[in-house]
C-alpha cells in the first residue's frame, strides 16, 4: 500500500492519500486513488492499545473536538471528547476521519476526478457504509495501529461501528453504538427521499453539475436540512422550545413570513447548513444510510464469521424520544447478541431531546460511556 | 435485621452455592453489587438485567455487562443453557408469572438460584391472624396497595411447585428472622413456620444437556433426556 500523509493548513486536518489502491466498492465500482481527511486527539501509547475511532453522523465531519475551521465553531462532540471529558484524550488516542463520500476534505463528489480539473459531482460512484468502513480500516492500518480499543458512533456513526464488528472484528475490542439500528427503516428512507427530491428539484442542481457555474442549489439543500432537522428533534422538545411563540412580532402577519419561532429556527438551520455542506454529498450519504441493512444478516455474520468475534464488548444506547432510531431497533441488536451470549450492555436513556440527544447534554450518556471505556481499558491494561 | 444487611447475607449465601469460574446471569442485578462480589470471589463471568434505569446506568458505568430491561419480557432472548447459574434474588414474588419465570431460569441456566421471603413465617401468620390486616414486616415492608410483591407464597407452596415442574432442589438454605442459618431439607418440623427467608439451588437434574463441540463452538440442547 502506498500511503502519503500531508497536513492541510486551511482545513486544519491531516490528509491521508491512498494511491493506486484500486478500492473496490460494494457497488462493484473501483476507485483507484482516494484521500481521507482526519483529525487526531491525544497521544498513542507505546503499546498502541489506546486508539479509539469515532465515526461521525450524516452531516458530521472529522472535527469531533477543538475548532472546526469550516464553521468557525467548536467540534461536534466537544462536550464528549477532550482532556478529562468522558472520552478522555489524556488517556486515549482519538481518531476521527471524514467519511468516504463526505465533503470536509475526504474524497467525495465535491473533490476533483483523478487527474482532471472537474469535480466528480454526479459521476461519483455510489458509496455504502461498508465502503466507508473499508476506507477507515485502511487509514488505521496506515497509522500502524493493529487493534482499535474502541469504535464509537451515533446514528450513521453507529452503523459504521456495527459494520466494523461485521467486517473487522479482529481489529477492534469493543464498540459503543448510540441511537442506531440494524437497518434504515422505511420511514427513514422516506424522509431521506423527500430531502433528496428537494435538492434534485432545485433548478440549480442540474444533475449534480452546479459547481460548473460556481453555484449551489441552496434552496433544495436547505429544505432537505429543514425536513431532516425536524426528524432529529421530538414533538415534545419542539413544543418546549418553541410552542406557538411568534418571531419578532406581536401578532400574526396573515402571510407566509416566518411568523412562528419554529419556522425562523428551521430557516436558520437550513441556511447555515448550505454554507458548510455539499448538496451532492448529501445525496450520496443519505443513500448510503438507506442501503444499510443487516436485519437478516447480522446474527449470521456474528455467529458464523470466520473472523473470531467472541471477545467483543458492546455498549448499546438508545433514547426514549428518538423516533428515527427508536429503542426497539437497538433492542433487536441486544437480543441477537444476547442469544449468542455476547458481552453486551444496553441502556435506554429517558430524554425528550429526540434523536439528537447523543450530541446534547445527557449526563447518563456521559456516565456510561466514560465507565464502559475506563473499566474495559483497565482490564486490558492489567 | 435491616434490609441492607439482609441483602448482604443473601449474597454471601448465594456465593457459597456457586463454583469457581462460572458464567452467571443476575436478574434484577441493581448496580452490580452481587456481580462484583462474584467476579472478585468466584472469578465469575457475569451478566445482569435491571429494570430500573438509574441502577442499570450505574452498573454499566461501573463496568458490568448489564442490559436495561424487563426480565419477564427479555429472558426469551437468551439461548438454552447459555449460563451456568441464573440468579433471581428476592424478586420471584414480584413477577407477573412466577411459574413461567422459573422454567425460563432453568432453560437458560444449567442451575438456578432463587431466594424469596417466606410468607409462611410465624410473624406474618400471627399478624394476619390477630390484626386481620395484610402483614407488613422487614422483608415484606410494603402496604398492600403499593407493594411490588404480587404473588405471595410460602416454602411449602414453592416446594409443591418445584415438584410439579420436575425441578430438583439441590440445596436449600433457610434463615430465621434473627439471621440464623439452617438446611431446610434436613429440618423436618416447623420449617415453614420459622424460615424468614429461603434460598434454593435448583436444576433439572435428570435432564443432562448434550453439548456438541466443534473446533470453535459449543452447541447445547437441553431437550434431550440423558440417563
Amino acid at each position: 500500500m502506498n500511503t502519503k500523509f500531508t497536513t492541510d493548513t486551511k482545513l486544519e486536518s491531516e490528509i491521508a492519500y491512498f494511491e493506486n489502491i484500486n478500492l473496490k466498492l460494494e457497488s462493484g465500482d473501483l476507485i483507484d486513488s482516494f484521500k481521507l481527511a482526519f483529525k487526531t486527539y491525544g497521544k498513542l501509547n507505546t503499546d498502541k492499545t489506546n486508539a479509539i475511532l469515532i465515526c461521525h453522523a450524516l452531516t458530521g465531519d472529522q472535527y469531533v473536538a477543538g475548532n472546526n475551521p469550516i464553521t468557525g465553531r467548536e467540534g461536534w462532540w466537544s462536550r464528549m471528547v477532550g482532556p478529562n471529558k468522558p472520552i478522555d484524550t489524556n488517556k486515549f488516542f482519538v481518531i476521527c476521519s471524514n467519511v468516504l463520500g463526505g465533503c470536509a476534505g475526504s474524497t467525495g463528489p465535491k473533490e476533483l476526478l483523478n487527474g482532471s480539473d472537474v469535480a466528480y459531482g454526479g459521476n461519483f460512484p455510489s458509496v455504502t457504509i461498508k465502503d466507508m468502513v473499508k476506507a477507515q480500516s485502511l487509514l488505521i492500518e496506515s497509522l500502524n495501529i493493529e487493534k482499535l480499543f474502541s469504535v464509537i458512533g451515533g446514528s450513521m456513526g453507529a452503523m459504521q461501528a456495527l459494520q466494523w464488528v461485521i467486517d473487522f472484528p479482529d481489529k477492534i475490542l469493543n464498540i459503543i453504538h448510540i441511537a442506531g439500528a440494524l437497518k434504515h427503516s422505511a420511514q427513514n428512507i422516506a424522509f431521506h427521499e423527500v430531502g433528496r427530491q428537494a435538492i434534485m428539484s432545485d433548478p440549480i442542481w442540474r444533475n449534480g453539475k452546479y459547481f460548473e457555474n460556481d453555484e449551489v442549489p441552496e434552496r433544495g439543500l436547505s429544505v432537505a436540512r429543514m425536513i431532516a432537522h425536524i426528524t432529529y428533534l421530538s414533538e415534545n422538545a419542539m413544543h418546549k422550545k418553541f410552542g406557538r411563540k411568534l418571531q419578532s412580532r406581536d401578532i400574526i402577519s396573515f402571510g407566509f413570513d416566518a411568523d412562528f419561532q419554529v419556522e425562523s429556527y428551521l430557516r436558520y438551520q437550513g441556511k447555515s447548513f448550505v454554507e458548510r455542506f455539499d448538496a451532492n454529498s448529501y445525496l450520496y450519504l443519505t443513500r448510503a444510510m438507506d442501503y444499510f441493512d443487516h436485519d437478516e444478516t447480522f446474527r449470521k455474520n456474528i455467529e458464523f464469521s470466520h473472523n473470531p468475534n467472541d471477545h467483543l464488548k458492546y455498549l448499546i444506547v438508545s433514547f426514549t424520544s428518538d423516533w428515527l432510531f427508536p429503542t426497539i431497533e437497538s433492542k433487536m441488536i441486544v437480543n441477537q447478541l444476547n442469544s449468542l451470549s455476547r458481552e453486551v450492555s444496553f441502556l435506554e436513556i429517558d430524554t425528550n431531546k429526540g434523536h439528537d440527544s447523543f450530541l446534547l447534554e445527557e449526563p447518563q450518556l456521559d456516565d456510561v460511556i466514560k465507565g464502559f471505556l475506563t473499566n474495559n481499558f483497565a482490564k486490558i491494561d492489567e | 435485621m435491616n434490609k441492607i444487611n439482609s441483602i448482604r447475607k443473601d449474597w454471601s449465601l448465594i456465593e457459597t452455592l456457586i463454583a469457581q469460574d462460572r458464567k452467571i446471569l443476575d436478574i434484577g442485578c441493581g448496580d452490580g453489587g452481587l456481580m462484583e462480589q462474584l467476579e472478585n470471589n468466584r472469578n465469575a463471568i457475569t451478566h445482569g438485567i435491571e429494570l430500573n434505569r438509574d441502577l442499570a446506568a450505574n452498573a454499566i458505568a461501573r463496568g458490568f455487562n448489564v442490559v436495561h430491561g424487563n426480565a419477564e419480557l427479555d429472558l426469551s432472548q437468551y439461548s438454552n443453557n447459555s449460563f451456568d447459574y441464573v440468579i433471581l434474588s428476592q424478586t420471584l414474588q414480584a413477577m407477573m408469572k412466577p411459574k413461567d419465570i422459573l422454567s425460563e431460569l432453568l432453560r437458560i441456566g444449567s442451575k438456578a438460584i432463587v431466594s424469596f421471603p417466606n410468607f409462611g413465617h410465624w410473624k406474618i401468620r400471627l399478624q394476619l391472624l390477630i390484626s386481620g390486616k395484610m402483614p407488613v414486616t422487614e422483608s415484606l415492608p410494603y402496604t398492600w396497595y403499593d407493594t411490588p410483591n404480587i404473588h405471595f407464597f410460602t416454602i411449602k407452596d414453592f416446594l409443591n411447585l418445584c415438584n410439579e415442574m420436575n425441578i430438583v432442589i439441590e440445596k436449600s438454605i433457610g434463615l430465621t428472622s434473627k439471621g440464623r442459618q439452617f438446611d431446610i431439607s434436613e429440618s423436618i418440623t416447623g420449617v415453614n413456620f420459622f424460615t424468614h427467608e429461603a434460598i434454593f439451588l435448583l436444576s433439572y437434574k435428570n435432564f443432562e444437556p448434550i453439548k456438541i463441540k466443534s473446533s470453535k463452538k459449543v452447541f447445547a440442547k437441553n431437550s434431550v433426556i440423558a440417563n
